[in-house]
């Protein structure tokens, strides 16, 4: 029976892409419990109802995650225009489409990278955001801005896609599907890699399901749910099916996400070739109208799924905002994978829920 | 060993490639049309009405009319672009180009002269007449 | 064209008493607690329990318990372990006074200076006027009757 110890982890690690603090309960070089600690970048954004109105709210919730920026301000969007019973028209929904499914493939190159930095390749680490840089130019090309957008209104998009720009994002797209098919050999059939990532971190399909995982964490168990089956934006019109595998662990959650960069790839094609032409881009809102009720809207972000609550009293500033990012939801499912598993693991593991504390603690 | 040369492939592919990254500042960098850089104010169709002071999200615009004044405090601007929407007279623009860092904060200033209003006697006796 | 399944929002309003019977049932079904929030509207606060279901069905139903500030809340952290970092970030936010929580941070979870920055008194909404009907445009033929509905309006 050896002796326990508490060693603290974070907030600063050369790992964390983000501040989060863990208590890790240890005994010999094993870890029997860890207790989170969060609050480091607490900004207090929902406590901004109270200052800017329901138009100007769009700017501070795009500002709450730097990955998942335009997933914030849609999910809002989506909220408010339910409320208000705004009819967006198609073609801004196709293009909220197709900027949702580029978000998606630059958040898992990003991601990719820090797995690989994580367990010390970073040859690897730069050849993923090398080509993460091909997707931040076509936002650059089309929206104006590389991690922040601002083309999401309460009624539909600001700015439209040219034909040209189109054939450049197409084109960008197939240049990463052949980079990543090289590389993707490296990450799943590698030795070194997968004496790291395999059996490591393993959650059954029950225990994911009774500690609430969502997004990628969850489906790598077996749990098949993806949110955008809801049908939101454009994705009625789109044909997919939710990635899944069945071991659950780390190994699984890399090839989940490699695949669903794939599906996206698949998506971005399906709605291009289905965007209607139109002349407006979004339904004006006249000044006299203000939101009056309350909405549950769910969006599927890269991390997960994420649920937006918005309650309006009739007046231009909002009742309420509950932003509850997916981190939020795999925060427990983390801890449990920590439990029983090798002090030198602990950085993977951290990694594998893709942790966007900024989102989380708001 | 076809487990372990999975990269080789990728590393000699490297070796011989030029820089993927661009030498700024040595070279210029190339902003596309849309990017958002900062304001640009057409001061001549200005008609200092105040609404993207009323809209701005940071505060960083400040107009006066009486005074004749339209600043902007370049810092603080977050490039939302949010003034150019709101803008009766559209004379605002967003444009490439980001600002460079310097050691203070400073705002930039436009005027215009301003003409005091002129005095009407002859309204005033009216009024009273009626 | 892909199958959609997107089924309507619920929400129940119940009594706290019958917070853990309802819980119970929705763990029983197989729910997963998607989110749990707190808000303060005319010095009352609005709970809201969210469950999503996992099943293939996508549905979404949400509790709804309206207390006053002093009334206590039992967690249910019993059924699902995992809404301790929801209850409390509800406690310390809002002070919403919820008991026996599995995983009590004491009002440490975001070490924030100020105490329930959150309960804030909004001012209340004023009543919508009734919206304006405007005057019908007088046609050359009843030129007579324009001026009169002018007058009442």
């Amino acid at each position: 029976m050896g002796k326990q110890s508490t060693v603290p982890f974070g907030p600063q690690h050369p790992v964390l892409p983000e501040p989060v603090h863990l208590d890790l309960v240890m005994e010999d070089e094993k870890i029997l419990k860890a207790i989170p600690s969060i609050g480091f970048v607490h900004r207090g954004l929902e406590s901004l109802i109270e200052k800017k109105d329901y138009q100007e709210m769009v700017y501070v919730v795009e500002r709450t995650c730097g990955i998942c920026s335009f997933m914030h301000g849609m999910g809002y969007c989506e909220a408010v225009e339910h409320i208000m019973n705004l009819e967006v028209p198609k073609r801004a929904r196709f293009l909220r489409t197709i900027w949702c499914e580029m978000s998606r493939i630059h958040s898992h190159l990003l991601w990719l990278g820090l797995l690989a930095d994580a367990f010390g390749f970073e040859s690897l680490f730069y050849q993923a955001w090398r080509m993460r840089e091909k997707i931040l130019d076509c936002f650059e090309m089309t929206t104006g801005g590389r991690v922040i957008f601002s083309v999401n209104t309460i009624g539909g998009v600001l700015k439209d896609m040219e034909p040209d720009h189109i054939k450049a994002i197409l084109g960008a797209i197939e240049w990463i599907e052949g980079e990543l098919k090289v590389i993707r050999r490296t990450f799943l059939f590698d030795a070194t890699v997968e004496t790291r990532l395999k059996g490591v971190g393993v959650l059954s399909k029950e225990e994911a399901h009774d500690l609430g995982c969502v997004g990628p964490f969850g489906r790598a168990s077996g749990l098949k749910v993806d949110t955008r089956k809801r049908g939101y934006a454009a994705y009625p019109e789109i044909d997919f099916e939710p990635v899944t595998s069945t071991v659950g662990d780390c190994f699984a959650r890399c090839d989940v996400r490699i695949n669903e960069v794939f599906q996206s790839i698949d998506i971005i094609r399906q709605a291009v070739a289905k965007l209607p032409e139109e002349k407006d881009l979004n339904v004006p809102v006249k000044p006299v109208d203000t939101p009056l009720g309350e909405y549950f809207m769910r969006v599927e972000q890269p991390r997960g799924e994420a649920c937006y609550y918005v309650k309006g009293n009739g007046t231009k500033l909002l009742d309420r905002l509950r932003i509850r990012t997916p981190t939020f939801a795999n925060i427990p499912g983390m801890l449990k994978t920590l439990e029983g598993a090798d002090y030198a693991d602990v950085p993977i593991l951290i990694l594998t829920i893709d942790p966007c504390i900024s989102c989380t603690e708001r | 060993m076809a487990k372990l040369m999975n990269f080789t492939g990728t590393i000699l592919k490297n070796l011989f490639h030029k820089p993927v990254t661009t030498k700024y500042p040595a070279e210029p960098a190339v902003y596309p049309e849309r990017s958002r850089g900062h304001i640009e104010n057409d001061f001549d169709q200005c008609i200092l009405c105040g609404l993207c002071m009323r809209n701005c999200p940071t505060g960083t615009i400040k107009v006066s009319k009486p005074e004749g004044y339209w600043k902007i405090n370049r810092f603080d601007c977050i490039q939302c672009g949010y003034c150019t929407l709101k803008c009766p007279k559209k004379c605002l623009s967003i444009v490439p180009g980001y600002q460079t860092p310097g050691p203070e904060k400073k705002e930039e200033i436009l005027t215009r002269p301003v003409t005091p209003p002129p005095e009407k006697p002859a309204a005033k006796e009216e009024k009273t007449a009626v | 064209m892909a199958e959609v399944i997107c089924p309507e929002n619920e929400l129940i309003t119940i009594e706290p008493e019958e917070l853990l019977d309802h819980t119970m049932k929705m763990k029983k079904q197989g729910f997963r607690l998607s989110q749990a929030c707190a808000a303060y509207v005319e010095k009352k606060y609005e709970l809201s329990y969210s469950f999503a279901a996992d099943d293939g069905s996508y549905l979404l139903k949400s509790l709804r318990i309206v207390i006053d500030p002093e009334v206590e809340v039992s967690s249910i952290t019993e059924f699902y372990p995992y809404a301790f970092l929801y209850e409390n970030e509800m406690k310390e936010l809002f002070g919403v006074k919820i008991r026996m929580i599995n995983l009590d941070y004491d009002n440490k979870l975001y070490r924030i200076r100020q105490e329930t920055p959150l309960k804030v008194d909004r001012p209340k909404a004023p009543p919508k006027p009734a919206p304006k009907v405007p005057p019908k445009p007088a046609a050359p033929a009843n030129s007579g009757e324009a001026p009169a509905q002018k007058g009442e309006g």
